[in-house]
């Protein structure tokens, strides 16, 4: 079972169990939807950005699996205080992380602990469906994001 | 179906030795990280049993031509053959004649085929389709595509909470607008057996036609058209032991006969001038193109072997390992069963308190189960008991009670990672 612990890390059941950063964003002005259709995972992206850029509060809310709502709520936390380019960056470097990826390093913090996830092709779009809607959501996209 | 027993088969009917034949089955016998296979994914695709391995080695690999274009012996060979895999189906459902049998590609292909051949002729706007609640994708969109294309309209029957069709609302549905009724024999999603003989007739009476989608069905239950009255019936061969890629569509001499070519291409004519084209008979005219020969031919050594051990015995044998099933799962804390139609096939869909079924599946994996989970492509159903997914425990003729109890415990795992 050693292989699964390091899909399933007990950050993960704790994010899982209680998700930061967990419901609407009063003030927000950017908001996304995402979903996976092979899942059936959702979840509304809520995002207050800055005049200087800088993403001063961000919220989510929605149904998924134990890896999708750990990994919105660990973005959530990630964000928060972060320079809309910098997110960007945050975002390339996790696909990289779970796609064994080439681009420069990121520091990614506690985000490594989805680093397990590589291992389950199936189960890399539950971990990158809180990202794929982050980018919706900075762009304003009205079509929901979606990990297809 | 039987009633309940502890007994493997009811008095009267042939008993199923088990071990024997998952002997015949190599695919059974391996180890998944660490821990013996327990296939319990039967409603996605089935394991294949050695005859059909060796059956489509040997068509391959020394009796292989094409078919019906039979100068020579090889192809004289393999045409034979293919023809009486035909056969063997025909027998297979109790269909009146091997030309109401046509080979496709499998159920997908055949509810297609005839959502474009028979629909495009037959319905215009204002016409009704009719279907119920539970069905797969495969027998949802070919009947929408075909709305959009004809204008015809799409109905839907409900299901009550045990997923059972509410018969006074699908007789409710019924009227001199519809022209064809499309069901599903067993649903996939929830395991429930419609009573498809009934509801044909109520059809029947208001002039509609009825296709059955029996992809869930023809493993596990004795199939006869004619009982059932039905007009088109489909079903997969690799769900019942056979290849992927051959599939079969039963359809009323009468009806085929006056239907448009599906596809056109060789195999399916008569004769081809650049003026004119005449079509073959049937089966041939909805056989454009080199067919899956080995496929045909292998689903039938897949019919043999059903033969052989019995669909009655199989029938009886699930049931009783069904309500084992359903008893030890029940056992399993915040566990919730989908599905409770009284008459139901080995068919246990199942979601679990605070663990997302895409959860369940993984930790169940690594004790060595393979279960199916997600919406099983009847997104509908999922939306109808208001869950995202499932996780779906499909059984078959091979699995024990033994591999319940793997199955039972591996929940018991699952409850205790996400417990705390």
């Amino acid at each position: 079972m050693s292989d699964l612990r390091d899909l399933y890390q007990e950050v993960i059941f704790d994010h899982n169990r209680n998700p930061r950063n967990f419901g609407k964003l009063e003030g927000a002005n950017h908001k996304a939807e995402g979903f996976n259709p092979l899942c059936g995972d959702r979840l509304t992206l809520y995002l207050k950005v800055d005049d200087d850029g800088v993403i001063e509060d961000v919220a989510f809310d929605g149904k998924g699996c134990a890896i999708s709502v750990a990994s919105a709520s660990l973005m959530t936390e990630a964000l928060r205080g972060k320079p809309v380019a910098e997110a960007e960056a945050l975002f390339r470097g996790f696909h990289d992380l779970l796609t064994d990826g080439h681009g420069a390093p990121v520091e990614l913090g506690k985000l490594k602990v989805l680093e397990g996830v590589k291992a389950y092709p199936s189960r890399i779009k539950c971990a990158t469906l809180a990202w794929h809607t982050l980018e919706s959501a900075l762009h304003d996209e009205d079509e929901p994001a979606s990990t297809e | 179906m039987s009633t309940a027993t502890d007994k493997m088969a009811p008095a009267g009917a042939p008993a199923l030795d088990v071990e024997r034949i998952r002997a015949d089955f190599p695919a059974l016998h391996q180890e998944v990280h660490g821990k013996p296979l327990v296939y319990l994914d039967n409603g996605a695709t089935a394991q294949k049993p050695q005859t059909v391995l060796d059956t489509i080695a040997q068509y391959y690999g020394r009796d292989y031509s094409n078919v019906h274009r039979g100068a020579h012996t090889l192809s004289e060979r393999i045409t034979a053959a293919y023809e009486e895999a035909r056969e063997k189906v025909r027998a297979f459902i109790n269909a009146p004649e091997s030309r109401e049998v046509v080979f496709v590609r499998g159920t997908t292909e055949a509810i297609n085929l005839v959502a474009q051949s028979y629909g495009r002729v037959h319905l215009r706007k204002g016409d009704e389709v009719l279907i119920t609640e539970l069905e797969h994708h495969a027998n949802i969109v070919p009947w929408q595509m075909l709305s959009d294309q004809t204008g015809a309209t799409l109905k839907v029957a409900p299901i009550n909470d045990a997923g059972e069709v509410v018969l006074e609302e699908f007789e409710r549905r019924l009227g001199p607008r519809t022209k064809l009724v499309a069901i599903a024999h067993v649903s996939n999603a929830l395991g429930t057996i419609l009573p498809v003989a009934k509801m044909t007739e109520m059809a029947h009476a208001h002039g509609a036609k009825v296709l059955v989608d029996g992809a869930q069905a023809a493993p596990h239950q004795a199939i006869d058209v004619q009982a059932l009255g039905c007009d088109f019936y489909a079903f997969s061969g690799h769900k019942l032991f056979g290849p992927t890629g051959i599939g079969v569509l039963y359809g009323r001499a009468e009806l085929l006969a006056g239907m448009p070519p599906y596809q056109g291409g060789g195999e399916m004519i008569r004769e081809v001038t650049f003026e004119r084209t005449t079509f073959a008979d049937i089966p041939q005219k909805f056989e454009a193109g080199t067919p899956h020969i080995v496929g045909a031919i292998g689903l039938g050594a897949a019919i043999d072997y059903v033969g052989a051990v019995g669909l009655t015995a199989i029938a009886a044998y699930e049931h009783e390992l069904l309500q084992y099933a359903t008893a030890r799962l029940s056992e399993v804390p915040g566990l919730r069963i989908i599905g409770t139609a009284a008459d139901k096939a080995a068919i246990l869909s199942f979601v679990l308190e605070d663990v997302h079924a895409h959860d369940v599946g993984p930790i169940v994996d690594h004790e060595g189960v393979a279960v199916r989970t997600g919406h099983h492509c009847a997104m509908p159903v999922m939306q109808r008991y208001d869950v995202a997914a499932t996780a779906r425990a499909s059984f078959a003729m091979y699995n024990t009670h033994a591999e319940v109890d793997t199955l039972v415990h591996a929940l018991h795992r699952v409850r205790e990672m996400f417990a705390r």
